[in-house]
């Protein structure tokens, strides 16, 4: 006799814990052959401020991490995630409609980018600083620090799981906590990524996971006063000149639409940065 | 305490000094500075004034929109067929010419500067003239380095820049957003804030003796609206702009969606933390600079002072003292320490906030000193009693208003420091090492001065968090504003991205600096 199986329920993912959207509503997730996969949950307005609560709550203790911890925790996800890789393979085969040797090359890519920019964590801060040679009695230092709260739409209709990576893994690497709304059409990997992320030692709140529609969420995220950048990578369908004339009105730091997956690059990681320049007085002797 | 007196008076009693205008050869009237020479503007003119004596001083044009297509194109023009061909040695050398133009006409400039602006000639002679020629010193030697920049190999320009600063620093701000601009290959259409036109003009003619080819910078003087046409111009590629949020707000939302690049930096409401263990005397001066320098005239002043209680009631009385020997009057007298307020309109809105200080409640102080009859003036002011949530503690006032509130313990003190949406500047002032490094790393803001304020350098990076703006000017950072990662062949690009069904991404080294399609496109670009 075969077993009957115990499929998951896939919820969201908001300050470390695993909730229905607060509204009750779900979504179907079928197949690319249109099997029912699963009931997301669909995100709400109230879910996405509660979101951003968390996120602004993670942020001073991510990043007053030290950058070796921080880099550390980022390898630990791609350890995790390589224990993982088959649930993974399957999951994104069955959902995208590929092969599960092109899923597992997904995967694969994924935990790289993960390793990746987990050696960024100790390093970035020496590659965009600078010691600063200015005319007078004065240590002057310029260094990089996290932007804050980052919320992002994530690639749509692409390599879900590496999609997602690619813009959520270089916002962490500074120290800033992350609001994403996933692949609408495909958000069964994000979930399941946040399961990753959730025993990977990264604090609760750090990444907070969004199912739905991103051309709802967005919206609200873009602005909101308590986020500090806006990152359109997967928002190249949505009206996103609207999105970005919204972020004006709190001045955020805006990423506009790439089309695919972005590639992984020091860029992304310095996008949500803010250096600071601080003028130490030398006494004389 | 009581044997120092109010000024004027006393052994403290100084015979005017002032620097003669004989210096100056100004033209009754000034057009707009398009493809290397003056032409008329066609959008009227009006006549810029001395603030401290509301004297016309003379009369500027106003660029219409036409003038701004003109102006736009003078610069694309120039890009393309002279700036862009040029060696970056070459671009370096005519940025030196004008580096050393600028300290051969030096004293010329700083009478201008406190002519039109209002502001004190010691400052003008001795912090804003000095810090141009520093600048355009430092990013000539830039110009032919570019490799260095942060952005890989061949870097390039942008294009147009399109740059448009405020009254405050007129001729400083020029230099913040040129020098950069043309080290990095950009040719430039700048305008500058209305009430303070004249030294940009002054500095067309250093450009014409420094023989710079036509186009390569252009000024056009005129109202917002001029500004606003420049900054919505479709042939610009940068837009840089220093001046007000709001203003920053507005921009932003007018190159949603477009290519510019921007940069913007804007205003503050600078924490400036006095500690008790804090060198008072130096703390003393570095308050009375952080708020009275310029006339409380700058976006990073350190506006909100917060002073540990215990020894809040010391340091407000011998700040009072302190403020009752500033001379105010006469900008171009070398003697005085507080010029006059740039324009009637701003002196309007200082005394609108100052008087809803004192309306919720904070104590007002005003030192004695005699306010000239005519011209705008404001005397230095203390308000006390200042809670978090009053007007006067949240909202710029680009005025010489102090507000003072207090703290009890470090984790307090940075609390209400970062209690704006600003995040400019903050001033530290202890003598406690460890603990200036622990609160400097607690501040949300761009520029930090410990044991020191309102510092500028060209090697220094200045620029703010939050809603103060984004992006960097000076320094490497600076530069790397005006530049764009150079092209890559495809061949370098080891990624495959398969499109339909099979969309998978291999494993890839990930990318060095990409070509231009794979680098997220940033607003701002805070490097």
């Amino acid at each position: 006799m075969t077993r009957l199986t115990i499929p998951k329920t896939y919820k969201l993912y908001i300050g470390g814990k695993f909730p229905r959207s607060e509204s009750g509503r779900s979504y179907e997730v079928r197949a690319a052959d249109g099997a029912f996969l699963a009931n997301a949950s669909l995100a709400s307005r109230k879910d996405a401020r509660d979101a951003v609560v968390a996120a602004r709550a993670a942020v001073s203790g991510w990043a007053g991490a030290t950058a070796y911890n921080r880099g550390q925790v980022l390898y630990r996800v791609a350890e995790v995630l390589e224990g993982r890789r088959e649930q993974f393979a399957q999951e994104i085969a069955a959902s995208e409609g590929v092969s599960v040797a092109d899923a597992r090359r997904q995967v694969d890519a994924a935990i790289d980018t993960w390793v990746w920019y987990a050696g960024w964590a100790d390093k970035f801060v020496q590659v965009a600083g600078a010691g600063n040679p200015v005319a007078g009695p004065f240590f002057n230092l310029s260094v990089p620090e996290p932007t804050g709260v980052v919320a992002v739409v994530a690639p749509q209709g692409e390599a879900s799981l590496l999609g997602l990576v690619r813009v959520v893994a270089p916002a962490l690497v500074a120290g800033n906590a992350v609001v994403v709304v996933p692949d609408e059409a495909h958000p069964l990997s994000a979930i399941s990524l946040a399961e990753v992320l959730a025993t990977s030692d990264l604090p609760g709140g750090v990444v907070n996971v969004l199912t739905g529609s991103p051309a709802e969420l967005a919206p609200w995220l873009a602005s909101h006063a308590d986020v500090n950048a806006l990152d359109l990578a997967g928002a190249g369908q949505l009206e996103w000149v609207d999105l970005d004339i919204s972020a004006a009105d709190t001045l955020k730091r805006v990423l506009r639409p790439e089309p695919g997956v972005p590639a992984a690059s020091l860029d992304r990681v310095l996008a949500y940065t803010e250096t600071k320049t601080v003028w130490h007085t030398k006494s004389l002797i | 305490m009581k044997d120092i007196q109010p000024s004027g008076r006393g052994f403290l009693d100084y015979a005017p000094a002032p620097e003669s205008t004989a210096i100056l050869h100004l033209r009754d009237s000034y057009g707009l500075f398009i493809d290397g020479e003056f032409r008329d503007g066609r959008g009227g003119s009006f006549a810029t004034i001395s603030p401290a004596t509301e004297k016309r001083i003379a009369e500027i044009a106003i660029a219409s929109d036409a003038d701004v297509d003109d102006a736009v194109a003078a610069a694309r023009r120039a890009h393309s067929t002279v700036w862009s061909k040029l060696s970056g040695a070459d671009r370096g050398k005519y940025l030196f010419r004008i580096a050393r133009l600028v300290q051969e006409r030096a004293r010329e400039l700083a009478v201008a500067e406190s002519l039109d602006n209002g502001k004190p000639i010691k400052e003008s002679r001795d912090t804003d003239v000095p810090l141009v020629a520093a600048w355009f010193f430092y990013y000539a030697g830039w110009a032919d380095k570019l490799d260095y920049a942060g952005l890989g190999a061949n870097p390039r320009a942008l294009g147009v820049a399109a740059q448009v600063i405020p009254w405050n620093f007129p001729l400083l701000m020029l230099a913040w957003k040129i020098a950069p601009a043309l080290a990095a290959g950009n040719t430039v259409v700048l305008k500058p804030a209305e009430t303070t036109s004249l030294s940009a003009l002054l500095f067309a003619e250093i450009l014409q003796q420094a023989d710079l080819p036509a186009g390569v910078v252009n000024i056009v003087t005129g109202t917002g609206a001029t500004g606003a046409a420049l900054v919505r111009h479709p042939d610009v590629d940068k837009v840089a702009f220093t001046g007000s949020t709001a203003v920053g707000r507005e921009i932003a939302k007018a190159v949603a969606g477009t290519h510019k690049k921007v940069t913007l930096e804007l205003g503050g409401k600078a924490a400036n933390i006095v500690f008790d263990d804090a060198p008072i005397d130096q703390a003393v001066e570095g308050i009375v600079n952080g708020i009275f320098f310029n006339q409380g005239h700058v976006c990073c002043a350190g506006s909100r002072l917060l002073v540990q209680e215990s020894i809040h009631d010391e340091v407000v009385d011998r700040l009072k003292q302190r403020l009752t020997t500033l001379r105010l009057g006469d900008p171009l007298d070398k003697n005085t320490d507080i010029g006059a307020i740039n324009s009637a309109e701003q002196l309007e809105r200082i005394r609108t906030l100052s008087d809803l200080g004192e309306q919720e409640g904070a104590e007002r102080w005003t030192a004695p000193c005699e306010i000239p009859e005519n011209g705008f003036w404001f005397a230095p002011t203390i308000f006390t009693n200042v809670q978090t949530s009053s007007t006067i503690a949240r909202e710029e006032i680009f005025g010489p208003v102090l507000s003072v509130l207090t703290f009890r313990t470090p984790a307090e003190a940075i609390a209400k420091a970062n209690n704006t949406p600003y995040g400019l500047s903050a001033g530290i002032w202890s003598d406690k090492g460890s603990k200036i490094l622990a609160v400097a790393d607690k501040l949300r803001a761009g520029v930090i001065w410990a044991n020191t304020f309102n510092r500028f350098d060209p090697a220094s990076p200045f620029g703010g968090y939050k809603e103060s703006g984004y992006g960097r000017e000076g320094g490497r950072h600076g530069l790397s504003a005006y530049l764009q990662p150079g092209r890559v062949e495809v061949a370098e690009e080891p990624a495959k991205r398969r499109s339909g069904a099979g969309r998978v991404e291999v494993a890839e080294e990930p990318a060095k600096r990409a070509s231009r399609s794979r680098r997220p496109a940033k607003k701002g670009e805070s490097k």
